[in-house]
Order: C-alpha cells, then sequence, then structure tokens
C-alpha cells in the first residue's frame, strides 16, 4: 500500500473486479487467486475465455497455470528483478508508451539508468526464469492493451514488498497501463474490510481517508470535528506495538477482531510480549489463542448480527444488514467502544446507530462525503464519491495521479536479496500460502464441513527434496527455522520448485508461524513472511 | 431497432434480442416452453429435448427452441399434436426413472421436473407400462456441505456444465452408458475425492432434488449482506431461520460477484452460530476466566485505560469488523487515548 500510495497517490485497486473481464492480457504475480480470491480468479478465467492472454509468475505452480499463456516460475524474493527485466525488454524493444511517459509521468530517466542492472542474463541467474520466457511476457503485457495487473500478499510480504510493488507500478507507467478501464494494477487486499479499516485511518500515521497526522491541517480539522487536541506524532505500525508491549512502553493493549498468536509473523515473539503486556483487552467472536492471554475480553457480534458497511478489494462501499439478534450477550464493536469513550467521559461517542457514524465518516472523509446509507440502499458506491450526486469511481487516475505533482512516479530499484538467507543448516525457503477452504483460522476452524475438505496443515515439498531427505508422502516431518519448530505431515508435490518448501496458517495444532521471519520492510513495516530459511528433518 | 426481431409465438407478437433463443424470447415474454437443460448462465446443449417447437414456413419443422436463434417474422408455435406427442412420451421416459416422493424432496414446489409435468400432464396408465428401474442407486454423501441423489437425477448436465463453464474445473461429467449413465467424478470417484471444489455453484443450478444442500433448512427470509471472509466482498442473502443464519444464497445485483460464491461465502456461515461463540464478558481472576457482565467489564477497561491515556496505549483494530467499527476504535484511540498507536492486520 505504501509503494503505490507513493508513485501513483492510492494504494487501493485502482480498477473495478468487473473489468479484468475487458483486459486484453493480466498479469498475476503473487497471487493464487483461486485459493484467496475465488471469484477474482472466476473473473480471470472468464477474461482468458473471451481471448485475454493470462501471464502468471509466481515460485508455485498453481491452479491458475493451468489457464496461463506463460508461467513465469521465479525464485521466491526475486520479483523486483523478474519486473525490472520485463521493463528493460518493453524499453529495448521500443514498446513502451512514450506519450503516456511524457505526459502523465515524472522521474522516468532515473528508472531507465536504474534498469541498466537489469539485463537478462543477470535476471534470468537471479530469478531462474528462463529469458525466453521473460521476453515472451514483457511482449505480451506491453502489446496486448488494456493490460492489468492483479497482486496479492506474495508481492508484499516481502523485506522489500515496497520494492517489489513499486516494480510493478513502473511496469504500468511504462505502457500506459494505467487511467483507463481494465488497464490498472490491482492489489487484492485480504481481509474483507482491510480496505475499508484502511480508509478509516486504522492506521498509525493517518487519519480517515488518507489524511496525514504528521499535516498541522490535518489535525486542526480533526480537533475541529472532534473538539480535542490531536497528537502530531505518527504512531507505532503493528509489529512495533508489539515490540513495545514486549519493552513495557505500552501498558494497555485494545485488541480487536484479530489471532496474531496464530497470524503474526515470529508468532512465538508475538506471543512473549501479549504475555508481557500489562493490561490486555481482546474483543473477538471467540475464545481464541490471543484471547486467552486476555485480562478481559469482550464478545462482539459477527457480520450477521450487526449493520454497517464493509468496503471490499475494488473499493465498493456495501452495506452489511443486520441478519439475526446478538447472540448471547455479545455486542457490536461500535457499541462497545462507544460504551468505554463515554466512561472516560469522551463527548462525540452518543452515535444512534451505525448511519449515524457514517454521516460523521461522510463529514470528515473527503472519498466518503458522497456516502449515505439512504444512497446505499440502492446499489453501492466506489470510493472516490465526493458529492451527493457523484456517481462514484470505477477506475482510477482517469485525469490525473494522486500525487503531490498529478503524476505518476516512476522508481528507480535495485535488487535486494530476501531477508533470510539459506545455509547449510537451512537449506531451504519456507514461503506461506493460503487455503481455499479456511480464512485465517478463527472462523473457518469452527465450521464442520470446511475441516472435513481441509483437515490439517500439509508441507508441500518437491519429490527431490523429499527423497533426498527419504521423506515419503504423507509421513510426518519436523521443520524447524531460526525461530521455532513445528511437526507437519508432508505433502510430495511438484507444485513447489525444488528447494522451497510450502506450509498454509490455518491451523493451531500446526502454528506456522512459529518459523517465520518478522524482518520488516523499511517503508511498510511488513514481515517477511514469504521466504523463510528452514530444515526439514525426518521424524 | 437495429438489435431487435419481431416474431411471432402461438399467435402473440413477440419483440425478441438479436442473437437471442426462441426460448428465451418466450419466456421473457411469459410463455412458458417445457424445458429442464436449459440455464440461462450457460451454453444451451439441447440434452432434454423438451423445448420442441414447431417453425412454420415453406418446410414447417420442429425445432429444439434453445438452439434456435430468432429470425424476423419468424412465426413459431409452442403445442402441435406431434409436439405434445413427442414431449409426453420424454416426460414419461424421465419420471419413470425418478423418484417421485416428492414430499421428501429438498426441491419439491421448486422442482423443474414437477412443473414440465404439471404442464404436460401425466397419464398414470401410461406410466404403468413402463418398467422401473429395479434397485435404487447408491446416494453420495460424500460432501461434508452436499448430497447427490442419481435417483432424482434427469441427466440435464447443467452441473456439468456449471463445473465446466462457470468454474472452469471439470470435477464431474457423464459417466457410463445407457439405463447406467450418471454424473461423477472422473473415474467414477465421489464428489468428495473428485476435483470438487464444493463451491456449491451446481446445486444452485440443479433444477430438481438431485444436489442438495445438507441438512437444509428453510429459511423464513432472507437478508441481504456482504460475505465477511476474503476481500472480494461479494453480496449474499442471508437465509434467516428464528435466531439463526441457515443458508446463503449468493445476490445476484451485486456487482462484485454476480451472485457467485465460492465454498467459503456459501457454506462458512456455521461460524455464527457456532456452539463456541464468546456469549459474555469474561475478566481473568486468579488465572481463569469468570463471567461478568457489561458494567463490570467497562468499568474495569475504562479504569485502566484512563491510567494509560497517551502513548501508554495502543489498539489493534480489526479488518474484518465494519468501516463504521473501525472509524469509531480510531476516533476513541486518537481523541479519547490521544495517541496513534492504532494499526491493524493490513501488513499481515
Amino acid at each position: 500500500m505504501a509503494g503505490l500510495a507513493t508513485s501513483l497517490g492510492s494504494g487501493a485497486m485502482t480498477n473495478a473486479i468487473d473489468e479484468l473481464g475487458g483486459a486484453a492480457s493480466i498479469l498475476a504475480i503473487g497471487t493464487n487467486t483461486t485459493a484467496t480470491h475465488p471469484i477474482i480468479a472466476l473473473k480471470v478465467k472468464d477474461a482468458v475465455k473471451s481471448g485475454a492472454k493470462l501471464i502468471v509468475a509466481n515460485p508455485k505452480e498453481i491452479d491458475l497455470c493451468q489457464f496461463a499463456d506463460v508461467f513465469l516460475r521465479h525464485k521466491p524474493g526475486t520479483d523486483v528483478p523478474l519486473l525490472m527485466g520485463m521493463s528493460k525488454v518493453i524499453l529495448d524493444e521500443g514498446l513502451e508508451d512514450k506519450d503516456f511517459i511524457a505526459s502523465r509521468c515524472e522521474d522516468f530517466d532515473a528508472f531507465k539508468e536504474s534498469l541498466a542492472a537489469f539485463d537478462l542474463d543477470t535476471v534470468e541467474k537471479i530469478t531462474g526464469v528462463p529469458q525466453d520466457k521473460i521476453v515472451e511476457a514483457a511482449k505480451i503485457y506491453a502489446e496486448q492493451s488494456p493490460a492489468s495487473i492483479i497482486y496479492c500478499m506474495g508481492i508484499t510480504q516481502h523485506v522489500h514488498g515496497t520494492d517489489n510493488v513499486l516494480a510493478i507500478s513502473n511496469l504500468a507507467l511504462l505502457t500506459g497501463n494505467l487511467g483507463k478501464e481494465s488497464a490498472g494494477v490491482n492489489p487484492l487486499r485480504g481481509q474483507n474490510n482491510v480496505q475499508g479499516a484502511c480508509d478509516m485511518g486504522s492506521l498509525p500515521n493517518v487519519y480517515p481517508g488518507y489524511q496525514a497526522v504528521t499535516v498541522p491541517d490535518n489535525k486542526a480539522k480533526f480537533e475541529k470535528a472532534w473538539g480535542v487536541e490531536l497528537s502530531d506524532q505518527a504512531g507505532l505500525t503493528h509489529t512495533r506495538i508489539f515490540d513495545a508491549c514486549h519493552d513495557g512502553n505500552i501498558k494497555s493493549l485494545y485488541l480487536v477482531g484479530e489471532n496474531p498468536v496464530l497470524s503474526e509473523a515470529d508468532a512465538g515473539h508475538a506471543t512473549d510480549c501479549l504475555k508481557k503486556t500489562d493490561f490486555l483487552v481482546v474483543q473477538d467472536i471467540f475464545l481464541n489463542e490471543t484471547a486467552e492471554l486476555a485480562d478481559v475480553v469482550l464478545p462482539a457480534t459477527t457480520f450477521a448480527e450487526k449493520d454497517g458497511t464493509f468496503t471490499n478489494t475494488e473499493r465498493r462501499v456495501q452495506r452489511v444488514r443486520k441478519a439475526i439478534e446478538p447472540v448471547g450477550n455479545s455486542k457490536p464493536d461500535w457499541w462497545i467502544t462507544c460504551e468505554l469513550a463515554k466512561r472516560l467521559e469522551a463527548k462525540g461517542f452518543d452515535f444512534e446507530g451505525p448511519e449515524a457514524i457514517m454521516d460523521e465518516i461522510a463529514s470528515v472523509t473527503p472519498s466518503y462525503s458522497g456516502i449515505s446509507y439512504a444512497r446505499l440502499e440502492k446499489g453501492t458506491l466506489q470510493w472516490p464519491c465526493p458529492a451527493d450526486d457523484h456517481p462514484g469511481t470505477p477506475f482510477l487516475h482517469g485525469e490525473k495521479f494522486g500525487t503531490d505533482t498529478g503524476k505518476g512516479k516512476f522508481k528507480p530499484l535495485e535488487y535486494r536479496k530476501p531477508g533470510e538467507d539459506i545455509d547449510s543448516e537451512y537449506p531451504l525457503i519456507l514461503t506461506t500460502d493460503r487455503s481455499l477452504y479456511h480464512y485465517h483460522s478463527t472462523m473457518t476452524r469452527r465450521v464442520y464441513g470446511l475441516n472435513v475438505l481441509d483437515k490439517e496443515e500439509l508441507l508441500n515439498i518437491h519429490p527431490q527434496d523429499a527423497s533426498g531427505l527419504g521423506v515419503e508422502d504423507g509421513q510426518m516431518v519436523k521443520v524447524a527455522s531460526r525461530r521455532g519448530v513445528v511437526e507437519v505431515k508432508a505433502k510430495v508435490t511438484d507444485n513447489c520448485p525444488e528447494g522451497t518448501v510450502s506450509m498454509t496458517f490455518h491451523f493451531s495444532e500446526t502454528p506456522t508461524n512459529l518459523l517465520t521471519c518478522c524482518e520488516l520492510d523499511p517503508v511498510s513495516s511488513t514481515p517477511g513472511t514469504k521466504v523463510c530459511a528452514v530444515r526439514v528433518e525426518n521424524l | 431497432m437495429a438489435d431487435k426481431v419481431q416474431l411471432t409465438i402461438n399467435g402473440l407478437s413477440v419483440t425478441a434480442d438479436k442473437g437471442m433463443t426462441i426460448l428465451e424470447a418466450a419466456l421473457r415474454k411469459g410463455i412458458y416452453i417445457p424445458h429442464l437443460c436449459h440455464h440461462r448462465d450457460l451454453d444451451p446443449v439441447g440434452a432434454c429435448r423438451l423445448c420442441l417447437v414447431e417453425i412454420a414456413g415453406k418446410w414447417t419443422k420442429i425445432a429444439i427452441s434453445c438452439k434456435t436463434e430468432v429470425t424476423e417474422g419468424m412465426v413459431v408455435r409452442t403445442e402441435t399434436p406431434e409436439i405434445n406427442e413427442m414431449r409426453q412420451v420424454a416426460v414419461e421416459l424421465l419420471i419413470a426413472d425418478h423418484d417421485t416422493d416428492c414430499l421428501k424432496c429438498a426441491r419439491n414446489t421448486q422442482c423443474q421436473l414437477q412443473r414440465v409435468a404439471d404442464h404436460v400432464g401425466v397419464d398414470t396408465e401410461r406410466l404403468a407400462r413402463l418398467r422401473e428401474r429395479e434397485e435404487k442407486q447408491p446416494i453420495d454423501d460424500s460432501n461434508p456441505f452436499f448430497n447427490f441423489d442419481p435417483n432424482r437425477c434427469v441427466l440435464c448436465g447443467i452441473c456439468v456444465r456449471t463445473c465446466d463453464e462457470i468454474l472452469n474445473i471439470h470435477a464431474i461429467d457423464f459417466a457410463f452408458r445407457g439405463l447406467k449413465t450418471k454424473i461423477a467424478g472422473f473415474g467414477d470417484k465421489s464428489r468428495l475425492e473428485a476435483d470438487c471444489e464444493s463451491c456449491g455453484e451446481c446445486i444452485v443450478r440443479c433444477p430438481v432434488g438431485a444436489l442438495t444442500e445438507k441438512d437444509y433448512k428453510k429459511p423464513t427470509h432472507y437478508v441481504k449482506s456482504v460475505c465477511s471472509f476474503c476481500g472480494c466482498g461479494c453480496g449474499m442473502r442471508l437465509g434467516v431461520r428464528h435466531d439463526q443464519i441457515v443458508s446463503v444464497k449468493g445476490d445476484i445485483s451485486s456487482p462484485a460477484n454476480r451472485g457467485r460464491l465460492c465454498v467459503k461465502g456459501r457454506y462458512g456461515f456455521r461460524f455464527v452460530n457456532s456452539d463456541e461463540r464468546l456469549t459474555s464478558p469474561l475478566i481473568k481472576k486468579d488465572g481463569k476466566f469468570v463471567e461478568a457482565d457489561w458494567d463490570e467489564a467497562l468499568d474495569l477497561v475504562a479504569d485502566n485505560f484512563s491510567k494509560n491515556k497517551g502513548e501508554k496505549f495502543a489498539a489493534i483494530a480489526s479488518a474484518k469488523a465494519t468501516t463504521e467499527d473501525n472509524y469509531v476504535l480510531q476516533k476513541f484511540t486518537r481523541a479519547v487515548m490521544g495517541t496513534n498507536n492504532i494499526d491493524h492486520c493490513a501488513r499481515l
């Protein structure tokens, strides 16, 4: 998100999901779309059926590869050289969109210079992808326009995740594949309302609508709206909050609807942090592994028991409606937080309900200004929706980019190694992914049928690696990283390339994130969970 | 009007879109032509031979209306003695091989075969001349979310085509020949062992009671909402019965998914009414959780928070909660607790 915000001025999907159907080519990189976003995957398949070319770039041979014209199987953590290599081919072949670069972009020369380091010999050596495939993919992407890129955590969860994202936006800017229908850069957001949470400023550096807390005008605006004095210092990011709990700098942690004991990279460390927190309040729907550590647990309702909105990955604001009464004595999250605020004698928390909250959101958030429950009754709205009569915005950057200059910014990049090196002690790379049948753990592990369809963690391992270790399909093995050890059943499959193994992280019985690496991307503070050095041992 | 076609069906003047089939034009006009294998989301195959019509012309001919495009000035009749006789035989053959214990069927009153039989008329004496299948075929109940009852299957192929055309997974197909024909996974595998992803798109489209949800309870009403799993944001209609969510349907009007759902969206709702739900605030006393009422729990939390305002406090928000929940939590963190220490799992 931080990457696109700098290069394009917005971190969200530039296009609507439906627009994928109109793309002439699609590059799917770092996304196992059929498992993580099944309905978007259907759209991609529809597009292929109508003639679109599909390029899949992924270390693993994912289901989508069956539909791909080109499959680029690059080594984990080599996205920047792969994408920069494609950019260099496009430029060398003269396939760039010169008008677009001249009229809509800036900093092209520095980017062009940085491409010099990415000749095809070097790129092939680093990524392991044959040169002719890189050339083929580059030509398809540049020549089959409109071209859409979709990506997910396979791009962002790296210590150089921001660079990966910038490499993607460079490629799109270079070919003019932005600001048009079906042409764009589309980060597929993971959680149902991760877009809405970001939009609302559940982030340490921005108020609702991405208004930076460090800009005095923004601070003044919110001080006036809320009638209080506000801090002008950006807060701590997720991982740093945990560290501060560990160090005793944070005394009270109010943790809502998340299960870091399973989902956080280097989960052992995260658990230690939570245990050391003086006062931990967990607000959740289940007594999950994290809630077990709390001092106070507050029971929240699910989406089915409350009104509200979710904003999906394509910036579409949609109404969630209360279908049943709250289970037991549970309460909607907004109500619980408001009750706490009132007990702390705060003003401005006596909302009648979610509709009144949305009215306040619209009053302080420019991109949501035109959104109201009355309008959402008639249909959905994609932000930016700046006025009551504005129809919403299916694709972004049509006239100008959201950056300070209104131009798309090229970024020079260099190849940086993945966070963790393999060595003789930890000779394999572990990368994490998700199952179609689970969403993290708290909800789906409590649905019987989903656990029949996918009941346990499996370590995917290539036949060569398995036979070298004397590991047979279906047997239990020990997986150790520099941070932890788990035991897991092996699944021998050539879906994984030699030297790379993969696991999901849905099963508390096999807490994969005890293994993963929490070294952070310096800009976005995203941990590099997609590359972690491990050793697999026969039990 | 270049994209419109004018034709006559059963003496009625009908305006159709160019490229439409006769069946689509008739159904849109409210003229029923019996059919089983037609589905608006799928390419026509003309397998059930029920939608026969007569097209007048130099050589009057009988055609399958689901595969015949409308043309300007076309004159169509949906029933003639000849068509009725052909249709009657086709329906009788289907019913003779069908488990007609309709009251026990989940699709009772919404069954397309019932509708066809109702329209064509069933003569029990004529039916009696057809020999019934001696043994019932085993039900495939291997999938945790749905059953396949071959005794109620009409071999229309809608499930096969849904899996091919919409999902591109090809998990099931026609297996065996003649009387033994059935729908099965590759190599007669069960639904659980097949490449099936359990999305349930075929269950939704099955015109009869062959594919039905397990433990299905009919909702009293539906409430329009949005799926709470991934970022696709699929529109769905929650089927409610008393205080429970009992079923979920895709919302065709939603631009995000156009009615389609995946296995989690369609069948993953049971966490809502799970027995494990937290139903009361809990306070840890001597290492053990003790139930508390809201006032006690909120007072305790507020008391602690009041002592740790500023940089000693942090909140982790939830990307599962609503936008309104998130707005309130960040406002609370900033305006009440006086810090910007708020983040959520966007990076994870």
